[in-house]
């Protein structure tokens, strides 16, 4: 059995998975809240220009955002309603993201999409419809989709690979959205196909969702895929398997050398969500302000997978789920591995929150760290080849500044080191101090 | 409902959550978890030597752990550090040094070994996780020196009629014998299998541990399954243990006898502390090398130098010393054999 698994050679762990919480809740629409805060940077890039003022009026779905130049992507009002500040957000990562605050408008019914053909477009104009959605990354990075999709020049892509993986424990959106809506994410596959003008995708997925394998498997069989191949990929249950450089090299043996990027092996990467989002964007239309993320750990009274419009608060989220438990210890945006650690709960749903996390005390790991037993667990967890032990000495000793010869810009902070260590040292937390100070 | 839900959350107003940052879950292992079940897996061999040599095995082995948890406690107060005896780690020096000294000596000297070895070794070169050494073979190789002949000559005989309590006055009353590589240093291996009847009986008997010696070499059979407990919860890999047994084997049968290739290599793993050594003492996470090609070096070097030791040297067994000079090697081990880096960027490499 594991044998026909594919996955990467070096390094990964086995977090306990935690996913039994939420995998078999299907997923749920929450009723919309009263007021939205919607952050003008919610991709990799320079935050939006707003392009609305106090007391305007805005449709769902109008655009209110725009990248004025550089990297970024259109940014919609996730409801009808009133615009009562133009102000600045708190962010996982930033105290103060630019915002647009909307007070919805209580009467006004909910836009409706129909599907229309897609098949007709040019690849330009099915990119440009990707464009003006604002589609980003939405498995965390939050990179411009469609600059992503159109490589430089020169660049030969002949792989497009969809990442179903999910590895982080705990989330299960992209579950959901593969086991609920297959043919839109084969659809979704069959335009990113079209616009990169390539016939080869694959979607890898962890083998602990077999039965989204399954559907997956009869959704691409039962489409008409116009000469394209999709292949469903089994992947081995390992963390970080669903890491883009782990998984090209799980789907294709081929290695993204360290400062470059999936197209210098001919290879594109997309979400799962994104891909959903894309088919959203290109058949119904509809601009990226709505999507599914998960609600778990045992410290929420009710777990859930839930559709939400971007800008709802947690606390509304919190509320709607019937509150937080006596022994709630740390909320998590995002994954447990490598999401972002928030002290307040007046934080808005981005288009890159997968999740958000409610841990109990049982469920972290609060102990103080120890010294380096130099047991070397790390160094064997470490999927890059690395050493985070020694990192973590010279980070220690002061000398942060010398730790470029070993490789701490090849570090993707997945964790991993940090998860085995017995000596429970923060070397995730060392070897971002490394990056800050080492010259690349 | 909507009220209920109200209230539920005023009723429990967010708990004061923790910041930090990720991964925000962790695995169940700690360093002191790791070191007690070492401990644990140390534990058989010494209740074997009550039954073989007595009462006084247990004695030695007590004094020797509580004195190095002790000076642990001490060093630490002294050094102004946090004191870190729970962590089991001065528990297992204490059952390794205890283990590697004869079990007749009087009871000051493994106190002496401790204190010294806890201090000196081990928290004047910055405490746990920067010890250059192996402090429990610190100790010893500081007792050999101090005390050659106390070192070399306070061994028990095995009792056949598991009298346990016959050996309770330490020093003075213990029966001084030889060990078996002493034997065959000195007057050959003729001499030593007539010690024992038979080839076959010899092997078996040093392989349960019914022989003079330390308490930590006398099974090996107990240690081998302490060793594969280990193996099997992947605290230790087979890397070392399996290197320098195979070296000291092959070394020996190339080496140690008439000629080449007609030395005793079974005779040569079983004698001297090998098993303790290879399985306990060289897979010391601080003082071994990291990377799996460095220990498989580390491994071969140990029992390169143990043979040379034996057959060369003036000490009969070899182990001890050759982990101490290999322990100088470890960090040139590491940054020799660093491991594979995942496509580095052209030029990045160190």
């Amino acid at each position: 059995m594991s044998t026909s698994l594919l996955t990467f050679a070096k390094g990964g762990v086995h977090p306990p998975e935690s996913k039994e919480i939420t995998e078999r809740l299907a997923i749920e629409k929450m009723p919309l809240p009263e007021e939205f805060e919607i952050p003008l940077l919610q991709h990799f890039g320079a935050p939006c220009q707003p392009l609305v003022k106090k007391k305007d009026r805005v449709e769902e779905g109008d655009l209110i955002g725009q990248v004025t130049g550089g990297l970024g992507a259109n940014v919609h009002a996730s409801v009808t309603g009133t615009i009562t500040d133009i102000g600045t957000s708190i962010g996982p990562v930033s105290l103060n993201v630019p915002s647009v605050t909307i007070s919805r408008d209580l009467e006004a019914p909910d836009k409706t999409y129909t599907p229309s053909d897609w098949k007709s477009l040019s690849p330009q104009e099915l990119l440009s419809k990707i464009k003006d959605a604002g589609i980003v990354g939405i498995g965390g990075a939050g990179f411009p989709a469609h600059v992503k999709l159109a490589p430089p020049p020169g660049t030969k892509v002949d792989k497009l690979i969809l990442n179903g993986a999910e590895c982080e424990p705990y989330l299960t959106t992209d579950h959901r959205v593969m086991l609920e809506k297959p043919e839109e994410v084969i659809v979704g596959a069959q335009i990113l196909l079209r616009v990169l003008g390539i016939s080869e995708g694959h979607i890898g997925v962890e083998a602990n969702k077999s039965d989204a394998i399954d559907v997956l498997r009869k959704a691409a069989e039962a489409q008409k895929l116009d000469g394209a191949k999709i292949s469903i990929d089994a992947l081995q249950v390992k963390y970080p398997q669903g890491s883009e450089k782990q998984l090209i090299e799980s789907v294709t043996g081929r290695k993204v050398p360290g400062g470059g990027l999936p197209f210098d092996v001919g290879v594109i990467v997309q979400n799962i969500g994104t891909t959903k989002a894309v088919y959203d964007a290109v058949v119904l239309n509809k601009p990226l302000y709505e999507k599914v993320i998960t609600i778990s750990g045992r410290g929420i009274s009710r777990p859930a997978n839930l559709q939400v419009r971007v800008g709802t608060r947690i606390r509304d989220i919190v509320q709607y789920l019937g509150g937080t438990k006596p022994d709630l210890a740390k909320i998590v945006m995002g994954g447990p591995m490598m999401g972002f650690a928030v002290s307040t709960l007046d934080i808005p749903v981005t288009k890159t929150v997968s999740g958000v996390l409610f841990l109990t005390k049982e469920e972290i790991d609060d102990q103080p760290h120890g010294p380096c037993i130099r047991c070397g667990w790390c160094v064997e967890a470490c999927p890059m080849g690395l050493s985070p032990n020694e990192i973590g000495l010279y980070v220690e000793a002061g000398r942060a500044a010398d730790t470029a010869p070993f490789g701490v810009f090849d570090c993707f902070e997945c964790g991993s080191c940090a998860f085995v260590c017995p000596a429970k040292r923060p070397l995730v937390q060392f070897i971002r101090l490394a990056k800050q100070k080492a010259k690349r | 409902m909507e009220q209920v839900k109200d209230t539920q959350i005023s009723e429990h107003p967010l708990p004061a959550c923790t910041v930090s940052i990720s991964p925000h879950v962790k695995s169940r292992e700690s360093t002191a978890k790791i070191m007690w079940t070492v401990n644990a897996c140390l534990l058989p061999p010494l209740l074997l030597s009550v039954f073989i040599f007595g009462f006084q095995t247990l004695i030695i082995t007590l004094v020797s752990v509580f004195s190095c948890v002790i000076a642990e406690a001490v060093s630490q107060k002294l050094l102004h550090r946090s004191i870190t005896i729970k962590d089991g780690s001065a528990v297992l020096t204490g059952l390794l040094l205890a283990y590697i000294i004869p079990p007749g000596v009087p009871y000051w000297m493994p106190i002496l070994g401790a204190v010294f070895t806890i201090y000196i070794t081990k928290h004047l070169f910055g405490g746990l996780g920067f010890n250059i050494f192996n402090p429990a073979l610190i100790g010893r190789a500081f007792l050999v020196a101090t005390f050659p002949v106390a070192m070399t000559s306070a061994w028990i005989m095995p009792m056949n009629d598991f009298s346990i309590f016959k050996y309770m006055q330490p020093g003075v009353d213990a029966v001084s014998t030889a060990t078996p590589l002493y034997v065959l240093k000195h007057y050959g291996l003729a001499a030593l299998i007539e010690k024992y009847g038979a080839v076959s009986t010899m092997y078996k008997d040093f392989f349960l541990g019914v022989r003079p010696g330390c308490i930590g070499e006398v099974s090996n059979l107990l240690l081998l399954l302490g060793g594969l407990v280990l193996i099997f919860k992947k605290y230790i890999s087979w890397h070392i243990p399996v290197s320098v047994i195979a070296t000291i084997g092959v070394l020996t049968w190339i080496f140690g006898g008439e000629g080449y290739f007609n030395g005793d290599p079974i005779l040569a793993v079983l004698t001297g502390g090998v098993f303790l050594g290879a399985i306990f003492m060289a897979t010391d996470y601080v003082t071994s090398p990291t990377q799996k090609y460095a220990q498989l070096a580390f491994g071969f070097g140990v029992g390169a130098i143990t043979v040379l030791i034996r057959l060369k040297g003036g000490y009969p067994e070899g182990v001890c010393y050759a982990i101490l000079l290999m322990n100088t090697l470890t960090p040139a081990l590491d940054s020799w054999f660093q491991p594979k880096r995942f496509a580095p960027a052209k030029g990045a490499t160190k």
